[in-house]
């Protein structure tokens, strides 16, 4: 059984909540977070059918100011910022010089126009501030870096209700378009809103003031879902996790190879570039597939994937019983020759080979 | 909150619980475990007639979160397996000491139900 790690574990401001609620705990990226209020097959099914809330303000915040802050952004991260407006957001990827996925994450422009705001994964806020320095640094910028991550809590509500339920309590209709950010009054508090999330689904991240975040989470009166339903979502629409898809250290990755390779713009200049040129150039030697079992069987972290006749070609990174379609799904790398959808091939579960099939993400349509 | 556990079973410390009747003895995991697993949705078990050993994993539970090991509470010839858990694996968080068992063996040595715990003690390392 896991044995949930606290100590030194941080606590979100919604820790009281969660505990007052009966979720369970697990330490994800040095923060003590709920896995599971319910059931993960209960909140999954919230989500896809009506609606769910998350507290992931284990997320960091990044904000960036100054002169300069665009062309740090532009040196930090794949994508090309130039293009973003005030209320604008995009996905992207910051690299090493060898090309190697650090993080992928969402760069927001803030309504002002003057801070950038961007949201590094759990536990790696103080590494992409420094990060920021660094570059700052490096290419005599005129720029202010805040690591902002217990500055503002970050919840999300996500499904089909998702909008219905702002506009409740916001009293105004929901009008942030795709990937868009914008200041809303909830409950008496002043939040940024954005179009964005991690499940697939219509819906809405909030960033509030930390100390304000109960007010926020209470107005949503809906089901409260752990990082158990998270993981399952978003592996059901191909998302990448960082730490367990790509890693610097235990799943070395390039964007193209992780099927980012919308989101690096080699226009620009960034730390990483000229590798990833490379890699362009010559095509990714493997790719972020899709897997499904034929065989029973649930594919997991580390099993091997092989062709019929047992040559290693690739590894599942994540794995589930998909509780949307009740089928067991995986993501993970193969040589990219064997990558095309429908490819059969065979993923060792307990050193048992089990049939398989490639397939394209998203698992479920949407 | 408080989980079932009944008097009449034996536990290990690894949640596997065994209820004996004349030699024979079937084998399943806590209400303790299912509830730690959350949504059990697949169940490897043994083939009748394997033979399995105490203290030794027999079989493999997963919940859409975790997989686990489930290790023998005693040493004997599997006789039965519940077949109703492939197509219904949901049984184990449903009916953990009934419809949810796991195996049914016959004892190779019943001295070995000495060394398990008792519902109390059971109770006890749970707490």
């Amino acid at each position: 059984m896991p044995v949930p790690a606290f100590g030194m574990s941080r606590q979100t401001p919604l820790y009281q909540r969660h505990t007052d609620r009966g979720a369970r705990f697990t330490d994800f990226g040095g923060w003590e977070m709920p896995v599971e209020f319910d059931s993960i097959r209960d909140e999954h099914d919230s989500v896809r059918e009506t609606v769910g809330k998350f507290d992931v303000s284990h997320m960091g915040e990044i904000e960036l100011g100054g002169p300069d802050a665009p062309e740090l952004l532009q040196r930090l991260t794949t994508n090309d910022v130039s293009g973003l407006d005030p209320g604008e957001a995009q996905y992207t990827a910051i690299t090493d010089a060898d090309g190697i996925m650090l993080e992928d994450t969402v760069v927001y422009r803030l309504p002002d126009g003057e801070t950038y705001l961007f949201v590094p994964n759990a536990g790696h806020d103080e590494a992409m501030a420094e990060r920021c320095a660094w570059i700052r640094e490096e290419w005599d910028l005129e720029a202010t870096v805040d690591n902002a991550t217990t500055d503002w809590a970050m919840l999300a509500v996500q499904g089909p209700d998702a909008i219905d339920r702002f506009e409740a309590v916001a009293g105004s209709p929901f009008d942030l378009g795709r990937f868009e950010i914008g200041e809303r009054e909830l409950s008496g508090v002043d939040c940024l809103v954005a179009s964005t999330g991690y499940t697939g689904e219509r819906g809405f991240e909030i960033l509030a003031p930390w100390g304000d975040a109960p007010t926020v989470w209470d107005a949503f009166d809906c089901q409260p879902c752990g990082l158990g339903s998270r993981d399952t979502l978003r592996m059901e629409m191909g998302f990448l996790l960082s730490g367990q898809d790509f890693d610097p250290e235990d799943e070395p990755r390039d964007p193209f190879s992780a099927g980012l390779g919308f989101v690096v713009d080699l226009d620009t200049e960034f730390v990483g570039r000229d590798a990833l040129e490379a890699v362009y150039e010559e095509g990714p030697t493997a790719e972020f597939v899709g897997v499904k079992l034929i065989d029973r069987g649930i594919p997991r972290h580390g099993h091997p994937i092989t062709t019929p006749a047992g040559e290693e070609i690739g590894h599942v990174t994540s794995g589930t019983m998909s509780p949307t379609l009740g089928d067991p799904i995986g993501l993970g790398y193969v040589d990219s020759e064997h990558a095309s959808a429908d490819t059969l091939v065979r993923v060792v579960v307990r050193g048992e080979p089990k049939k398989a099939r490639i397939r394209t993400t998203p698992f479920v349509d949407r | 909150m408080s989980f079932e556990i009944p008097a009449d079973l034996r536990y290990l410390d690894s949640h596997e619980w065994v209820r004996t009747t004349d030699g024979s003895a079937t084998i399943g995991i806590s209400d303790f475990a299912q509830d730690e697993l959350g949504d059990v949705v697949f169940v490897e078990l043994p083939a009748e007639g394997d033979e399995i050993s105490a203290d030794d994993d027999f079989a493999v539970v997963e919940s859409i979160k975790a997989v686990s090991d489930i290790y023998a509470p005693v040493s004997g010839t599997v006789t039965a397996v519940n077949e109703t858990l492939l197509d219904e694996p949901e049984l184990i968080n449903e009916d953990p000491y009934g419809e949810g068992w796991l195996v049914e063996i016959d004892l190779t040595d019943e001295s070995e139900l000495e060394d398990l715990l008792d519902a109390d003690a059971y109770a006890e390392q749970i707490e």
